[in-house]
């Protein structure tokens, strides 16, 4: 499977280059460039580990990306999203998000159901990555 | 780039024109008096990569040229404002993406304890990516007598950044020649990375007096005939004591002449006219240190 | 006798029982500045023959206020110079003759806090069918912030929405299912489950889905709860669905919303029709209960839509945005619905901006603060297709809910693929705009690139790339003339 999302997952990967052009839309518009990663990409883990701090004040898209580069080489194996924050009044959030790395094999999710009163359905959905140890997720 | 045909001529004095370079160079030209070498310098810079520029559409030369240079100089002659236009020039001639001027010094690059400085140092490159890195007084990243220095880390990371990095970013290290002088022959990997020095001369006399009047104009002073006098007697004096800084030696001294003046006004007690109020007498110069201390 | 002049009578001839003219009973008042405190509207009234335009603004007022027919002595156990509303200012409307603008200041007193009851009772309660004028529109208000903390707002709002679905930098998608009456509960929920796989973010009830013989509410609620898990677990994406609650009591829908809420639904959707104080109490409901309020804007077709009488759509989104909707239909510009392109995009920034400031060309008759009250996700649905997609964006950017409902269903590779065609061709376009690329002038070629690594955006484009509806809109700006875009 592929997870979808973030708002470029339904385009081929983005190359570096790619990447570099969604990011300097980011930085010209005054928005902080973050880098998260994890191996539980359910929808509702909202906290993936940030790759040190949102990246405030740069000019230039390639400072991100540098980062990025050194964020594969120890997690290349794991999900990585870029996201683009806006601190400006009435957003004081997040504006842009993608993925830009993931793991070779995307194990995706289960859907567990319980039964309920009447027909109803309890559904609960698990990464298949979660059956594993930390660390050996996506190995 | 690739896929347009190659011109059968280039019409050289069209593509400075197009380049938006010349009003650069004018506003170095109006805002820097003097420094006759230096601006001859910088145009020659820019005249090399807009060549460099054209013989590209003609398929010649591709490797990116190295751009990193050493300003040289005393304090005071110029060198920020000349790295920032020259940001600018390398910007509008595209070899550097956003031409935003970066400017620290060793305490922005090297940190207190392990693990510091690397995160330290990559934090200001990531800043000046696209642009122009000038460390200044860069010599006193490099500590000979200490060589378990956190500034070793910082110049192996620079070293790394100028020479992979040559489209992201140009680096100016500045400061005192003799400092410098020395700080390349310990450095080789710096000497080598660096395709211009540029050495920025002490302004002569008449210079600075220029200066002192152009920053009075813009604080809307002016000098009398005979306070005129005074600081152009001032002037060599100062000069030949410790700590001369150039233009900034001239900013201290009208900023010293200001607040004499205002004192004077004060003191007088009496209702001024504007033509008082915006000129300064040779008293508020004469009153200085530099001319007890001359003796 | 200069009609425009004061002509208010002062003392005790004032109160002489009898018939007075309403200009001459104080609702008329040119040298009156509003306070700004102030609720003011704005009519265009189109008087009858032989009345003036001021003796008409003036009833308005009065209608709208304190007065009634004749004088009545009671008004001396009041306040009444308080009270009256006042029209201050008249002007002929811009090549319409026989038609006139007419602003009406209302003292703050005259409204209940937070009930849109109350504000639109006073406001269009009784003026609508007054005799002596042959048409009155409202066409815009101005509230006081004074006022406008008085009520709730939206009960999510576009950035905590965003952050409640995870969903950031782009439109979202949604479509209605097809076709709206007939379809099995079993069936309907098929239709779901693969418009969200394909890469919708939502799907939504039409406005007449209910409880009816084909569907009972509980079946469609429960396949459909069925189909979002489904797909978000297929994608690794929130997903939802509105699931419309409107019905025949409140009591009915709380318990189709508490019912909505347990299946772990993030959306429920209302419609228009079942009245302002349903409307507010639901938002109500929504804010206690996390959820998301859609509103389908049912019905306001027959009072939004003609330019002389009725309520303009600028005011119904003011009062929704009070009330607390979360979502609304305002238009598609391009699509099969009504909707000039200036006009619609001033309904967008009273949904969205905290601040509107008076722009006559964009209809916005008054500035506005909305003393960052939360913001409302407007929705473009109706007649939009996937080959519209860098029009759309550049309408409306990104905060917007993009519905496909014949652009998702009726694709010749099916559902799935319809829904891929629209996300791949939002991604695209989004990416290009982002890149830099002037993707106004360049969609087409942006669309057809993207369409070399998706089949199913070009069957989509090979479907539908050239159609478009293109009629005169009915509700032109008076100030300026915008053509209707091609």
């Amino acid at each position: 499977m592929r997870i979808t999302q973030g708002c470029f997952s339904f385009l081929p990967d983005l190359t570096d280059d790619q990447i570099l052009t969604q990011v300097q839309y980011c930085l010209e518009q005054g928005w902080a460039v973050n880098l998260e990663y994890t191996d539980d990409p359910h929808p509702r883990n909202t906290y993936w580990e940030m790759w040190g701090l949102p990246m405030f004040d740069l000019k230039d898209a390639k400072g991100v990306l540098i980062e990025l580069t050194k964020c594969r080489e120890l997690h290349g194996d794991k999900y990585i999203r870029l996201s683009g924050f806006d601190s400006s009044h009435g957003c004081e959030s997040i504006r842009i998000s993608f993925i830009v790395n993931r793991p070779a094999n995307e194990d995706g999710f289960r859907l567990e159901r319980v039964e309920g009163r009447g027909r109803q359905q309890h559904y609960a959905t698990r990464s298949y990555s979660l059956d594993r140890p930390e660390g050996t997720r996506y190995a | 780039m690739t896929d347009q045909p190659t011109p059968a001529k280039v019409n050289l004095a069209e593509e400075f024109d197009r380049s938006g370079v010349g009003p650069v160079l004018k506003q170095l030209d109006d805002e820097l008096i003097g420094l006759t070498p230096v601006k001859q310098r910088i145009r020659e810079i820019a005249a090399l990569l807009l060549v460099d520029r054209v013989r590209q559409k003609f398929g010649l030369s591709a490797e990116a040229p190295t751009l990193h240079m050493s300003f040289t100089g005393n304090p005071g002659t110029g060198k920020t404002t000349v790295a920032s236009r020259m940001s600018e020039i390398l910007h509008k001639l595209g070899y550097v993406r956003r031409g935003h001027l970066v400017s620290v010094t060793r305490d922005d690059l090297v940190g207190q304890y392990i693990g510091h400085t690397a995160p330290k140092t990559k934090e200001i490159l990531k800043k000046a990516m696209g642009g122009v890195l000038f460390i200044d007084e860069a010599y006193y990243l490099y500590k000979a007598e200490n060589e378990r220095d956190y500034g070793q880390e910082a110049i192996e990371i620079l070293l790394q950044v100028m020479e992979n990095n040559r489209d992201d970013l140009v680096v100016i290290l500045a400061g005192y020649a003799d400092k410098m002088d020395k700080f390349f022959q310990s450095n080789p990997g710096f000497r080598s990375r660096v395709a211009h020095h540029i050495d920025f001369p002490d302004y002569k006399d008449a210079e600075l007096l220029a200066i002192a009047e152009g920053m009075l104009t813009k604080l809307h002073y002016k000098l009398s005939p005979e306070a005129r006098r005074a600081l152009s007697e001032y002037i060599p004096i100062r000069r030949g004591q410790s700590h001369f800084a150039n233009a900034r030696s001239m900013r201290n001294a009208i900023d010293r002449a200001r607040l004499r003046q205002a004192n004077r006004c004060f003191e007088a007690r009496q209702e001024i006219d504007l033509d008082a109020l915006v000129t300064i007498e040779a008293e508020d110069i004469r009153r200085s240190r530099v001319f007890a201390q001359a003796g | 006798m200069n009609i425009q002049a004061s002509q208010t009578v002062k003392g005790k001839d004032r109160y002489r029982s009898g018939v007075m003219e309403y200009r001459k009973m104080g609702y008329w008042e040119p040298d009156y500045t509003p306070k700004d405190t102030d609720v003011i509207a704005l009519f265009r009234i189109t008087p009858q023959d032989g009345v003036d335009e001021i003796e008409a603004a003036a009833a308005v007022a009065g209608e709208s206020s304190t007065a009634t027919w004749t004088v009545v002595w009671t008004d001396r156990l009041t306040a009444t110079e308080k009270y009256r509303a006042k029209a201050y200012r008249v002007d002929p409307v811009p090549n319409a003759p026989g038609q006139f603008f007419a602003y009406i200041a209302y003292d703050l007193d005259l409204f209940e806090p937070g009930s849109i009851a109350n504000l639109s009772a006073s406001i269009i309660g009784n003026v609508f069918g007054f005799k002596p004028l042959k048409a009155l529109r409202l066409e815009d208000m101005r509230f006081p912030v004074a006022y406008v903390k008085t009520f709730q707002g939206p009960a999510t709002g576009i950035v905590v929405e965003r952050e409640r679905l995870d969903k950031f930098g782009r439109p979202l998608l949604g479509a209605t299912v097809k076709p709206k009456l007939g379809l099995s509960g079993r069936n309907y929920g098929r239709v779901v489950y693969e418009a969200l796989k394909g890469g919708l973010d939502f799907t939504k009830d039409d406005e007449n889905i209910n409880s009816q013989p084909f569907m009972h509410w509980r079946d469609r609620f429960l396949y459909c709860t069925e189909a979002v898990n489904k797909a978000q677990a297929a994608t690794g994406e929130i997903k939802g669905t509105y699931l419309n609650i409107t019905a025949g009591t409140m009591e009915d829908m709380y318990e189709r919303a508490e019912f909505a809420r347990d299946l772990g639904s993030t959306i429920v959707m209302i419609d228009l029709v079942i009245g302002y104080t349903a409307i507010q109490s639901m938002a109500k409901w929504a804010r206690r209960n996390d959820m998301i309020l859609h509103l389908h804007r049912a019905g306001h077709g027959t009072y939004t839509r003609q330019k002389s009488h009725g309520v303009s759509f600028r005011v119904i989104a003011k009062w929704m945005r009070l009330a607390g909707v979360d979502h609304i239909h305002a238009g598609t510009v391009v699509g099969k619905l009504e909707g000039d392109p200036a006009t619609t995009l001033g309904y967008y920034d009273i949904l969205r901006e905290d601040h509107n400031p008076l722009r006559l060309d964009r209809g916005i008759y008054f500035e506005q603060h909305w003393a960052s009250m939360n913001k409302v996700m407007p929705v473009a649905s109706g007649g939009i297709h996937a080959g519209q997609m860098h029009q759309l964006l550049h309408l409306f950017g990104d905060d917007v809910v993009l519905q496909f409902g014949g652009g998702t269903i009726g694709h010749p590779g099916g559902i799935q693929a319809g829904a891929t065609a629209n996300r791949v061709a939002l991604e695209a376009m989004v990416f290009a705009r982002n890149a830099g690329r002037d993707y106004e002038r360049e969609g087409p070629t942006i669309l057809a690139e993207a369409a070399k690594t998706c089949t199913p955006l070009r069957q989509a484009l090979d479907t539908w790339g050239e159609v478009s509806f293109n009629y005169a809109s009915t509700d032109q700006l008076d100030y300026i003339a915008t053509p209707s875009v091609a």
